[in-house]
C-alpha cells in the first residue's frame, strides 16, 4: 500500500481572495513582516500496489483532483503498512 | 420544443429554469436526475444553479465526473444549446466544453443581488432577441463567480465573439468584467448571472426572458429548414 501526499497550489499569477485575506488578518495581528499567504489543498490518497503508479497519480490529478487551468500539483509516495 | 433540465444532488435553481422554460415559454420540459438520464429525445439541455456535491473540492468539479457528462457532451457535439447558468456554468467550466475555470469571489463575500449585464454578443441562438450592447438587468447569487482565464485564451475569447454577456460594475473580479462565454460554435453558453430568476415583470425583471425565447426562435428556425 502507498501513501500520496498531494499538495495542490494556486498557480503563480492566480488571484488568491483567501490567501490574501489570511495576509490581512496575520498583519493585522501585528506580523508586520507578512509579504504574501498563498491558500491551497493537501490530500492523502492511499493507492494499493499498481503499475505506472506516478502516470496514474498525474491523470488523477489532471482528471479531477486540480484544474490545471488555476492550479499545479506536486506530490510524494510513501509506504504505508 | 423539449428541454431537459438536469438535476444533481445539491442543485437548487432547477424548479425556478424548468418554471421559465415549461410555464413561461410553454413548451416541454423535464426535470431529468442526473442518474437516470438519457438525453437523446431532449432538443436542448439546461444545466440549473445550486451547489453540486456541495462544491467540494471545488464548484462543479464533482458533478463534472458524473456519468451523465459524456451524454451532455455528445449534446453539445451534436449542436444542441447548452445551457448553464451558476453552477451549470462551473460546471461546463470543470467538464471543459468551456475554457477558464472559477475563482472566489473578490472579496470573498456570497453575493445575491441584481447586477446589469452588457449583451456582448447579440448574434447567438442564445442572444438574438436582445440588442448589440443592450444592458439587462440579471440578477447573481454566488460565491465563486470570479471568471479566470490566461491572457491567450482571453484574447481567443475576443477575437472569436465568445464573450456574451459583460458585467456593467464588475462584482466579482470576473477577467475582462466576463459574466457569461460560448464555445467556438456557439451553442454552448455559460453564464454566472440567472437569466431563468428573471422570467416576470411582476417578479422584478423579465430580462431573462428572451434568452429562452431565443433558444426557441433558433429552435424553430432550425427545424422548419429540417422539416
Amino acid at each position: 500500500m502507498h501513501k500520496v501526499k498531494i499538495h495542490i497550489t494556486l498557480k503563480e499569477g492566480v488571484l488568491d481572495p483567501q490567501g490574501k485575506a489570511v495576509q490581512n488578518s496575520l498583519q493585522s495581528l501585528e506580523y508586520s513582516n507578512v509579504q504574501d499567504v498563498r491558500v491551497g489543498k493537501y490530500m492523502e490518497v492511499y493507492l494499493e500496489e499498481s503499475e505506472n503508479l506516478e502516470s496514474q497519480i498525474d491523470r488523477m490529478c489532471d482528471q479531477l483532483l486540480a484544474n490545471p487551468v488555476i492550479e499545479n500539483y506536486t506530490y510524494t509516495i510513501e509506504e504505508a503498512g | 420544443m423539449k428541454f431537459a433540465v438536469i438535476v444533481f444532488p445539491g442543485s437548487n435553481c432547477d424548479r425556478d429554469m424548468y418554471h421559465a422554460v415549461k410555464d413561461q415559454l410553454g413548451e416541454e420540459a423535464d426535470l431529468v436526475w442526473y442518474k437516470e438520464a438519457n438525453l437523446a429525445d431532449y432538443d436542448a439541455i439546461l444545466l440549473p444553479g445550486g451547489f453540486s456535491y456541495g462544491d467540494y473540492l471545488r464548484s462543479g468539479a464533482i458533478a463534472a465526473t458524473s456519468d451523465i457528462i459524456a451524454q451532455i457532451s455528445k449534446a453539445a457535439k451534436a449542436g444542441k444549446p447548452v445551457l448553464g447558468v451558476c453552477n451549470g456554468f462551473q460546471i461546463l467550466l470543470e467538464m471543459g466544453l468551456l475554457p477558464g475555470a472559477m475563482l472566489p469571489n473578490e472579496k470573498l463575500k456570497f453575493m445575491c443581488h441584481y447586477e446589469t449585464l452588457i449583451v456582448e454578443n447579440s448574434d447567438t441562438m442564445f442572444t438574438r432577441s436582445y440588442d448589440h450592447q443592450e444592458k439587462i438587468e440579471i440578477p447573481i447569487a454566488h460565491g465563486d463567480g470570479n471568471y479566470f482565464c490566461d491572457e491567450q485564451t482571453l484574447r481567443e475569447l475576443r477575437d472569436n465573439n465568445q464573450i456574451v454577456f459583460t458585467y456593467d460594475q464588475n462584482p466579482n473580479g470576473s477577467v475582462g468584467n466576463i459574466a457569461g462565454i460560448m464555445n467556438e460554435k456557439g451553442n454552448v453558453l455559460g453564464m454566472m448571472p440567472h437569466p431563468e430568476r428573471a422570467v416576470e415583470a411582476l417578479l422584478g425583471h423579465d430580462d431573462g426572458r428572451r434568452l429562452f425565447e431565443s433558444i426557441l426562435t433558433h429552435w424553430r428556425e432550425q427545424h422548419a429548414i429540417n422539416a
